[in-house]
């Protein structure tokens, strides 16, 4: 029978690994290792191969690493995709150390204003992404892996959340769409992860079906922290449901909408004044509004173009949406900085909050602002807005006091 | 080769020679310990009536005025290098000798760069016994395997010019590269094909060695105005048709980096620059050509503006964006050390804030005091630095040997010294227990940026009070280093070296500092 190989990476991927795995029935490991760094590295890369192989239950056949310069965590995730091809039985996993001070919690109504899409596979782009202070990092299996990666980045994925550091910033992970997805999900749920994304939904049942599979493995896992979800709406259809898709689940968070498919959809091109999405975004903005959650705007492609950044942010702002998709690092501050209130928007805000402390120690049932009487969702939003400018260092946290 | 020799302790800790290359060396004594005494070196005497009353000093060719200098086996040459990677006249110059037959010669460069990797063939038929100077890529890597037959001395651009004063070295014959030149040998780096904006890395050479040519493709009628260099102190003038390659002398435009974890870190220490309250009116800094230390200087900018805000002095190497600082009125003065782009070259040559400087005035150990410690802030880079703040920047973490210090130990002594570097490149930790090699001792080390935190030396109390409040994230060195061992596989193997010397490091008053061993594989 003649040997077969099986890889994970690319040899020419700086920061990454290329793995490949000759299977064998018997002569044990043998372990190669190439690496321009082995005068430091060579005790951890060998030990490190040798555990995930260990953990994986294999005893024979050949390993060879190519090193260049990635992070252990991909390295046992690599190794964990090519047993996993070669043995496709194995339910074993090669997990990394989980670091205890990576863990932090969520909240279902956290900010949301920028989250930035990182690929599942590219372990580089997320050892500092949180050191630039995104609300939200999504490690994104979908289409930013290519279909031969899928599975090496469910596994890079799961380690990352395990393993690194985002600094305070919600850690999100766009899975595949079906049956995929639900193998991600496999992956992910049990491993320090806050909230998923669910591309391309249509109907509450996608949603279901999803939310579903979340709380089988929570119960298998014995996970007790929730898992939110975000649904990204990127047809016609998925518009026109989008009601029931944002009630569809008491784990839902925010809607998303992705535009680049949606307008596909609909037939029309994307342009930057947006007037064909007007209605959609509008839709997703109402939808989440009456399900009491967030509506998360589109990404905006064109990472050098920080002015049509800034407008579109405005935009979105004047909409209604809470928050934006972002690539690059560097759209993340101009994101914060629109979405932050205005000097006007603030001193309004602090009015009503003032009026709702009075009426609340006075025990009142109705606060009111000079004559006017003001609605508790006027309220809420009041109370957002002054948050929101004490985020962004608009407003002393001590406001009250001075 | 690398040798063995007798090694003793120095006030660093460090394990060093007491002889280098066969001349009696004084180990490191720790900072501002040492203050010898005497009479600096002096060129011999030369007569005017020697020379060609016309003024003419224009030979032939290259190999005629080498043929003229009467050069011996084991003699030193020198050479700047203000050409950096597009040097056409150094290689030239010893396949020359090497024709002729001289052995055992000495090389003593400003700095050497990949374009001089046929050094490494003479180093092997014994025309050069060893390199002196900085030393990056091919030829470092040579040294560090221990190939060389001498120790690589590395030293400051200020402890070049002090290694001559004391009589440390001795320059035989100065070949200096001079973008426009007279037949007297007066000259100049800002103008020609070649130009390079200035000369101030040969102004020691032609101050002190024996013999000086001047090698030339841009020959002007007498005078060269300006003059960088004398004419006075030269002796044979070369023409040739290309001295350099234009493209590697000066990049056309500067890059400025796009990694947004340098920018961020950039950032941070333009931020801490204001917070500590450096930047005030008529303050000075230094900052260099790499990709961070550029995008430091535009958010200064971008500060400083906004503060209303003006510098009395900037320290170059001079870019296009130190250059608009000057133009917009930012800064009165650019003393410039050397030009890396083009418009740093037309600047120099257009605008007589922008001025040109050397070693002497910028760095020297034995001049009656220099620029580097009048200036309020510098920021520098480094290969690794310890949790004492001690910082490396010749050798990387494996041992190997791959770049000079440039004037990097002699910006030590200004009033704060900052280093924004990556905590991590590509899985290699920047901050250690212990460095490599000792460049810069902990104490004049001031504040570490990195994209995880600011680390301020806890000796500076008076930075931390100053920043305690302002928002920055002022962090322990050690918590730091903790994060990114976690991040980086800690704790990693350590290159075993052997106990062959192959390099030491001098500090800038020309004691030994440290020892660069070979690395066992």
């Amino acid at each position: 029978m003649p040997k077969k190989n099986f890889t994970s990476g690319n040899p020419t991927t700086k920061s990454d690994f290329f793995v490949e795995f000759v299977p064998a029935n018997s002569g044990g490991i043998n372990i190669d290792i190439q690496s321009k760094t082995k005068v430091l590295h060579l005790s951890k890369l060998e030990s490190t191969s040798q555990k995930s192989l260990t953990d994986l239950k294999i005893k024979h056949g050949k390993l060879s690493v190519f090193d260049n310069g990635g992070q252990y965590f991909v390295l046992q995730a690599r190794i964990e995709a090519v047993i996993k091809a070669a043995h496709p039985g194995t339910i074993n996993e090669s997990l990394p150390l989980f670091n205890k001070h990576v863990h932090y919690k969520s909240a279902r109504d956290r900010f949301r204003r920028s989250r930035l899409y990182l690929p599942g596979n590219q372990a580089k782009l997320m050892l500092n992404a949180g050191i630039h202070k995104p609300d939200a990092v999504i490690l994104d299996l979908e289409d930013s892996v290519t279909p031969s990666e899928k599975d090496a980045a469910r596994l890079i994925v799961r380690n990352a959340l395990m393993t690194l550091d985002f600094f305070g910033a919600e850690r999100m992970v766009r899975i595949n769409q079906g049956k995929l997805g639900l193998k991600d999900l496999e992956a992910i749920v049990p491993h320090n992860v806050h909230l998923i994304l669910v591309p391309k939904v249509e109907n509450a049942k996608q949603l279901k079906a999803v939310d579903d599979k979340i709380q089988n493995i929570r119960k298998d896992c014995g996970r007790k922290e929730p898992v939110y979800l975000m649904p990204i709406l990127e047809s016609a259809k998925g518009i026109l449901n989008s009601l029931e898709i944002a009630k569809a689940s008491k784990n839902n968070v925010a809607i998303a909408i992705g535009l680049e498919d949606y307008t596909a959809d609909i037939g029309v091109q994307r342009t930057n004044q947006g007037r064909e999405s007007l209605f959609a975004r509008s839709q997703v903005v109402n939808a989440a509004r009456s399900a009491g959650i967030q509506a998360i705007d589109t990404v905006f492609s064109d990472v050098g173009d920080d002015e049509g950044l800034r407008s579109s942010v405005q935009e979105a702002k004047e909409l209604g949406f809470d928050g934006k998709g972002c690539i690059h690092p560097r759209q993340i501050r101009p994101i914060h900085e629109e979405f932050a209130p205005t000097i006007s928007e603030i001193e309004k805000a602090k009015k009503v909050v003032l009026a709702f402390d009075e009426a609340e120690t006075k025990g009142l049932g109705v606060v009111s602002l000079g004559s006017k009487m003001i609605d508790p969702p006027v309220v809420k939003r009041a109370l957002h807005t002054v948050e929101l400018a004490i985020s962004t260092k608009l407003l002393n946290k001590n406001w009250k006091k001075n | 080769m690398g040798q063995k020799l007798k090694l003793i302790k120095n006030k660093a800790g460090r394990m060093v020679p007491t002889i280098v290359n066969g001349v009696k060396s004084i180990p490191f004594k720790g900072i501002g310990k040492h203050s010898p005494n005497g009479v600096k070196a002096a060129p011999p005497i030369r007569t005017c009536q020697d020379f060609p009353s016309s003024g003419d000093k224009v030979v032939s060719s290259l190999k005629e005025a080498l043929d003229k200098c009467n050069i011996k086996n084991g003699m030193t040459i020198s050479n700047h290098h203000h050409f950096r990677n597009g040097d056409l006249v150094m290689n030239q110059v010893f396949d020359i000798l090497a024709k002729m037959g001289k052995k055992k010669l000495r090389w003593f460069p400003s700095a050497s760069f990949p374009c001089h990797e046929p050094m490494i063939k003479h180093m092997e038929n014994g025309v050069i016994s060893h390199i002196e100077g900085s030393m990056n890529g091919p030829l470092g890597k040579y040294a560090s395997d221990g190939k060389m037959n001498g120790l690589a001395v590395l030293r400051s651009h200020g402890g070049r010019w002090q290694s001559v004063q004391d009589g440390e070295v001795h320059i035989d014959v100065a070949v200096i590269a001079a973008p426009t030149a007279d037949p007297f040998g007066n000259c100049t780096g800002d103008r020609g094909p070649s130009a390079c904006g200035l000369l101030g890395f040969g102004l020691v050479d032609s101050l002190y060695a024996d013999k000086v040519i001047v090698v030339t493709d841009n020959l002007v009628d007498f005078p060269c105005i300006p003059w960088q260099i004398q004419g006075n102190n030269v002796d044979y003038v070369v023409v040739m048709d290309k001295i350099g390659d234009p493209d590697k002398i000066v990049s056309g435009t500067t890059l400025l980096t796009k990694s947004p974890d340098r920018l961020y870190i950039a950032e941070l220490t333009a931020k801490f620059v204001q917070a500590a309250g450096i930047m005030k009116a008529g303050f000075s800094f230094q900052s260099g050509a790499g990709g961070t230390a550029l995008a430091f200087a535009i958010y200064l900018k971008e500060m400083m503006i906004e503060a209303g805000i003006k510098a009395r002095f900037i320290r170059g190497g001079s870019t296009k964006y130190l250059v608009e600082m000057l133009e917009e009125g930012l800064t009165d003065y650019i003393l410039d050390g050397q030009t890396f782009d083009l418009e740093g070259v037309r600047s120099m040559r257009e605008n007589s804030g922008h001025v040109n400087t050397s070693p002497f005035t910028s760095y020297n150990w034995h001049g009656k005091g220099n620029f580097a410690s009048m200036l309020d802030a510098v920021v520098l880079g480094a290969t690794e630095v310890d949790i004492n703040f001690n910082a490396n920047v010749v050798t990387h973490s494996d041992g190997q040997m791959l770049h000079g210090i440039g004037g990097w130990q002699n910006c030590l002594s200004s009033k704060c010294t900052i280093l924004p570097i990556p905590s991590f490149r590509n899985r290699i930790p920047i901050i250690v227990d212990e460095v490599t090699t000792l460049v810069g001792p902990g104490e004049l080390i001031d504040v570490i940026v990195t994209e995880r935190g600011i680390a301020i030396n806890p000796r500076r109390e008076d930075l931390i009070k100053a920043t305690k409040r302002s928002g920055l994230p002022l962090r322990r060195i050690e918590e730091i280093k903790g994060e990114v061992d976690d991040l980086v596989g800690a704790p990693l193997d350590k290159p075993i070296f052997s106990d062959e010397v192959v390099g030491v490091v001098k500090w800038v008053d020309g004691t030994v500092l440290d020892s660069i061993f070979k690395v066992n594989r």
